[in-house]
C-alpha cells in the first residue's frame, strides 16, 4: 500500500509502506557507520596484503610480511630457550652440591624446580608440596627414602614401584591380616602400640599386647622403638608424622592390607637438568638432610 | 498427514525392537508414542487446526500454536536457567557434581546450553515467527496441521537431545552435540517449518516482505544448512545412537565452528532481530527509524557472519590464511551488527518517554543495548593479539552470557510480556509492576555475572601466560583454578538473580493466562495507553 504518509510525531515521510500498523521512515545511513564500516573494509584489506589471506590452488598468499604463526612459535621457544641456555648448561655441568653452594645457580635451579613442580608434581603432593593421605608431605623433616640431596634425585629420577624404571623405589610390607599373619584383634594391638611411640596410644593394655608383636614382625624395618629405615623405605612410627593417617582405624588398614604407593619415573618424562632443578627445590622445602 | 505419521510410529517401534542400546530402545518408543499421539488429536480434532485469539478478528489466524509457544517459551527458559545455576555452583563447589555420572558437569552443561539456545530461544523464534509472519502478511499461518508438527516435533527433538545427554550419548560437538538420528529428525521438522513459513509469505496481502521476515528466513534457510552439514556423520549401527562425524582433523573443527559461530550468527542474532523488528516497533508505535540501514544492514549482516568461524580457531592447527579471513571478517561484521542496535534504538526516538511508564520498552531497549555491547566485543575478541589472552578463559563465558542473557534472553522476555495477554485474549498483563521487577533483577544478573567474568577471565588469561624474571611459568595450572573462586562464587548470585526474575515472569504469565489482574499502582499513562496499543 505505498500510500503517501508522513509520521506526524517527526514531520518526515515514511516510505508509504504498512505491516500490522508498523510503518517504516527511510532515514539515511548515520555517517559515522559509513565510515566506520568502510574503514574496517580498508584496514581488512591493507590486513590482506601484509598477512596470509588468499587461498590459493595448492598455496595460499603469504602477505608482504612473511609471517607465519607457525615460524612466530618456533622464534618465541628458541629466543626462550636462548636465554636460559647458559643457565641450563651450567646446572647441566655442576653436582647437586655445587649448585646449592652458588647463589646464582641455586636462584636459577629454585624457580626452575618451583615451575617444574608446579606442573608436574601439585596434583598429588600438592601446590604447598604439604602432601595429601599417600603422598608424603615435603615440607617436614620426614624422608621415606632419605632426604639427602643424592636420596632425592634417585627418588625423582626412578620413582617408586612403577613399571617405567628397573630402579624404582621399591618396598613391600606384608599385609599381615590378609596374609594370614595377624588376627584383626592382633592388628588392633600394633597400632595401639604403634600409637604409643608417639605417646597417642589410647588403650595402653592393648599397647603392651602389641609391643610383643611389634618386635618379632615389625622391628626389622622399621627398627627399634620404630626410628624407621630409609634404606628400606620403612617410615618413622616415633612421631606424629603419618602417610595415610594417624587414626586408630588408618593404622589398622595399613597394617591389614599393606600399602603401596606409586610414583612416576620423572627421569623417563623431563629432562636431567629439570630433574636436577627439581631435586634442589625438593631438598630446600623443609627438611633436606 | 496421517500417513507420515504412520510409518514414524512403525519407524520408532521398528528401531526399538532391534536396538543395540537403551537410548535407542527408549527414543524409539518416544516418537512412537509421539505419533500415535498425534494421530489421535488430529482424527479427534476434525481438521480444526486453531483459530485466532481476539474472536473479532477479520482473519482467522493460528494463534493457538504461538499461544503454546508462549508456554514453551516460559517453561524451557526457566528449566534452561535453572541447569544454568546448577552448573555455575558446581563449579564454585564441585562436591555438588554428586559423584553421579548424569549430574556431572560433564553431562549437564550441554543441557544447560541446548536448553537456553534451542529450548528456550528456539521456541521464542518460533513462537514469534509464527505471530509475526501472520501479522506482517495478513495471512494464516500455512498448511493446516504443519504448523503445530513443527511445534511438538520441535519439543521431541528437545526431549531427545535433553535425555541423550544425561544418559551420556553425544557426538561430542559443542551447540550440536545430539546424536545422527535426533539430527534426521530435527531436519524434517525443519523443512516442513521452512515450507509453513514460505507457505505464509507467498500467501500476504502485503506486497512487500517486511524485515523482520527477512531476518526469520534468513535464519530457518541457514540454520538448516548449518545443521545439515556439521551433522554429516555415519552410524556405526542403524540400531545403535553411535556415530561418527565424516569430517576429521582440523577440518571437522572448522566445519564445527563454522556451524557453531553461525548458531550464534543466525540462531541468535538474525532470527532475534528478526523478534526487534517486530516487537518495537509495535509496543514504542512508532516507525522504524530507516528502511534504507534495513537492507544495507541486512545483506552485509548476512553475508559477512558466514566467514567469521575461524575466529574460533586461532593460534590452533587451521592455516594462517583462514585465521586471517575469520578475524577480518569478524571486524567488518561490528558495523553490520550496529545497524540492527541502530535501527532498533532510534525507532525509540519520539518515544524515549516511554521507557519510564514502559517496562516492558525498557526491557525491549536493554536488550538492543547489550546486543550492541556484545557485538562490538565480540569483533575486539576476534583480534588475534586479544584472542591470543582471551581464547580458552571465561571472558568468552562472560561475552556468550551478556549477549545471551542480555540480548536474546531481555528481547524474548519483551516478546513474552507482549504476547501473553493478546495471545490469551486478555486485556492486559497480569501485573506491569512485576515486569519491572524482573527488569532490575535480570539487570543486575548480568551485570554480576559479565563482571565477574572478565575479571576471572582477564586474570585466568594473565596468569596462564606469566613468566617469572628467568623465564619460568609461574603459576600451576590449579593455581589458576583457585584464584577463580570467588568470581564463580559472584556469578552463582548474578545467575540466581536472573532466575528469579525468570521465575517472576513465569507467574505473570500464569496469572495473565488465568485472566487475573494485579491491583497495583499504575504507571503514569500506562493506562492511558495501554501496553502494545
Amino acid at each position: 500500500m505505498a500510500d503517501k504518509h508522513v509520521d506526524q510525531l517527526s514531520g518526515i515521510e515514511t516510505t508509504g509502506h504498512e505491516w500490522d500498523g508498523i510503518r517504516e521512515l527511510d532515514n539515511p545511513l548515520p555517517r559515522w557507520w559509513l565510515w566506520i564500516f568502510y574503514a574496517c573494509v580498508v584496514w581488512s584489506i591493507g590486513y590482506y596484503i601484509a598477512y596470509p589471506a588468499i587461498p590459493l590452488v595448492s598455496s595460499y598468499t603469504k602477505g608482504m610480511l612473511g609471517y607465519s604463526s607457525r615460524a612466530e612459535v618456533h622464534k618465541e621457544v628458541a629466543a626462550a630457550k636462548a636465554a636460559q641456555a647458559d643457565q641450563l648448561q651450567a646446572i647441566a655441568d655442576a653436582s647437586l652440591e655445587e649448585i646449592r653452594t652458588k647463589p646464582e645457580l641455586l636462584e636459577f635451579a629454585m624457580a626452575g624446580g618451583k615451575s617444574a613442580f608446579n606442573v608436574n608434581c601439585s596434583q598429588c603432593h600438592g601446590s604447598g608440596a604439604q602432601g595429601a593421605p599417600g603422598y608424603p608431605n615435603l615440607n617436614d623433616d620426614e624422608w621415606v627414602w632419605g632426604g639427602s640431596l643424592d636420596a632425592i634425585h634417585t627418588t625423582i629420577t626412578h620413582g617408586a614401584r612403577n613399571t617405567q624404571s628397573d630402579d624404582a623405589r621399591v618396598s613391600q610390607m606384608p599385609a599381615f591380616v590378609k596374609d594370614g599373619i595377624f588376627t584383626r584383634e592382633q592388628a588392633g594391638q600394633v597400632a595401639e602400640f604403634v600409637l604409643s611411640l608417639s605417646g597417642n596410644a589410647t588403650d595402653q593394655a592393648a599397647a603392651n599386647e602389641g609391643q610383643q608383636l611389634f618386635e618379632d614382625n615389625c622391628v626389622a624395618c622399621h627398627g627399634e622403638g620404630g626410628v624407621g629405615t630409609a634404606e628400606l623405605g620403612a617410615p618413622p612410627l616415633n612421631n606424629d608424622i603419618w602417610l595415610y593417617g594417624g587414626d586408630k582405624a588408618t593404622i589398622v588398614e595399613s597394617i591389614a592390607n599393606s600399602r603401596a604407593g606409586v610414583m612416576p619415573a620423572w627421569g623417563k618424562i623431563l629432562d636431567d637438568v629439570t630433574v636436577k632443578q627439581l631435586t634442589i627445590y625438593v631438598h630446600s622445602l623443609g627438611g633436606g638432610q | 498427514m496421517i500417513v507420515p505419521l504412520v510409518v514414524g510410529a512403525l519407524l520408532g517401534l521398528y528401531l526399538s525392537a532391534g536396538s543395540v542400546d537403551t537410548t535407542i530402545y527408549l527414543h524409539g518408543l518416544l516418537l512412537t508414542a509421539f505419533c500415535v499421539v498425534f494421530i489421535f488429536r488430529v482424527i479427534k480434532s476434525d481438521g480444526e487446526t486453531g483459530g485466532p485469539a481476539d474472536p473479532n478478528s477479520s482473519i482467522n489466524y493460528n494463534d493457538a500454536v504461538v499461544r503454546a509457544g508462549v508456554i514453551a517459551t516460559t517453561f524451557w527458559g526457566v528449566v534452561g536457567f535453572l541447569v544454568g545455576l546448577v552448573i555455575a555452583l558446581q563449579l564454585a563447589f564441585p562436591v555438588l557434581n554428586l559423584d553421579l555420572p548424569w549430574t556431572s558437569f560433564g553431562r549437564l552443561r550441554p543441557l544447560h546450553t541446548s536448553a537456553v539456545i534451542f529450548a528456550f530461544g528456539g521456541n521464542a523464534l518460533l513462537m514469534t515467527s509464527f505471530h509475526v509472519v501472520q501479522r506482517t502478511c495478513q495471512a494464516r499461518l500455512a498448511g493446516g496441521w504443519a504448523p503445530w508438527f513443527v511445534f511438538w516435533g520441535y519439543q521431541l527433538v528437545i526431549l531427545m537431545a535433553a535425555t541423550g545427554y544425561v544418559f551420556g550419548v553425544t557426538q561430542g560437538k559443542e551447540y550440536a552435540e545430539p546424536e545422527w538420528y535426533v539430527d534426521l529428525w530435527l531436519t524434517i521438522v525443519w523443512v516442513v517449518y521452512l515450507l509453513v513459513f514460505l507457505g505464509t509469505l507467498w500467501n500476504r496481502k502485503e506486497p512487500h516482505i517486511y524485515v523482520a521476515n527477512w531476518f526469520y528466513l534468513a535464519f530457518i534457510v541457514t540454520i538448516a544448512m548449518l545443521h545439515i552439514v556439521n551433522n554429516l556423520a555415519l552410524p556405526v549401527s542403524w540400531f545403535g545412537a553411535k556415530s561418527y562425524p565424516v569430517f576429521a582433523g582440523v577440518q571437522d573443527a572448522l566445519t564445527q565452528w563454522w556451524y557453531g559461530h553461525n548458531a550464534v550468527g543466525f540462531f541468535l542474532t538474525a532470527g532475534f532481530l528478526g523478534i526487534m523488528y517486530y516487537y518495537i516497533p509495535k509496543q514504542a508505535n512508532r516507525p522504524v527509524y530507516s528502511y534504507r540501514l534495513s537492507i544495507v544492514h541486512f545483506w552485509s549482516l548476512i553475508f559477512l557472519y558466514i566467514w567469521a568461524g575461524p575466529h574460533h580457531l586461532h593460534y590452533t592447527a587451521l592455516p594462517d590464511w583462514a585465521q586471517t579471513l575469520g578475524m577480518t571478517f569478524s571486524v567488518m561484521l561490528w558495523m553490520p551488527s550496529w545497524g540492527g542496535m541502530i535501527n532498533g534504538l532510534m525507532t525509540l526516538s519520539g518515544a524515549w518517554d516511554k521507557l519510564r511508564t514502559d517496562p516492558i520498552l525498557r526491557m525491549m531497549a536493554i536488550s538492543v543495548a547489550f546486543y550492541g555491547m556484545s557485538t562490538f566485543e565480540g569483533p575486539l575478541m576476534s583480534i588475534k593479539a586479544v584472542n591470543s589472552l582471551s581464547h580458552y578463559t571465561d571472558w568468552t563465558i562472560g561475552h556468550v552470557h551478556s549477549g545471551a542473557l542480555g540480548w536474546v534472553g531481555m528481547v524474548s522476555f519483551g516478546a513474552i510480556y507482549f504476547l501473553a495477554p493478546k495471545m490469551f485474549n486478555r486485556e492486559r498483563l497480569y501485573s506491569l509492576r512485576l515486569v519491572s521487577a524482573h527488569f532490575w533483577l535480570a539487570t543486575l544478573g548480568i551485570a554480576l555475572y559479565a563482571a565477574a567474568m572478565w575479571v576471572s577471565g582477564i586474570l585466568q588469561g594473565l596468569m596462564w601466560r606469566s613468566y617469572d624474571a628467568l623465564g619460568f611459568l609461574e603459576y600451576s595450572f590449579a593455581e589458576t583454578v583457585d584464584a577463580m573462586h570467588p568470581f564463580y562464587v559472584i556469578r552463582v548470585v548474578g545467575g540466581g538473580l536472573y532466575v528469579l526474575g525468570a521465575l517472576i515472569m513465569a507467574w505473570n504469565v500464569y496469572r495473565t493466562a488465568k485472566g487475573d489482574v494485579r491491583t497495583e499502582k499504575p504507571y503514569v499513562d500506562a493506562l492511558a495507553q495501554p501496553a502494545g496499543a
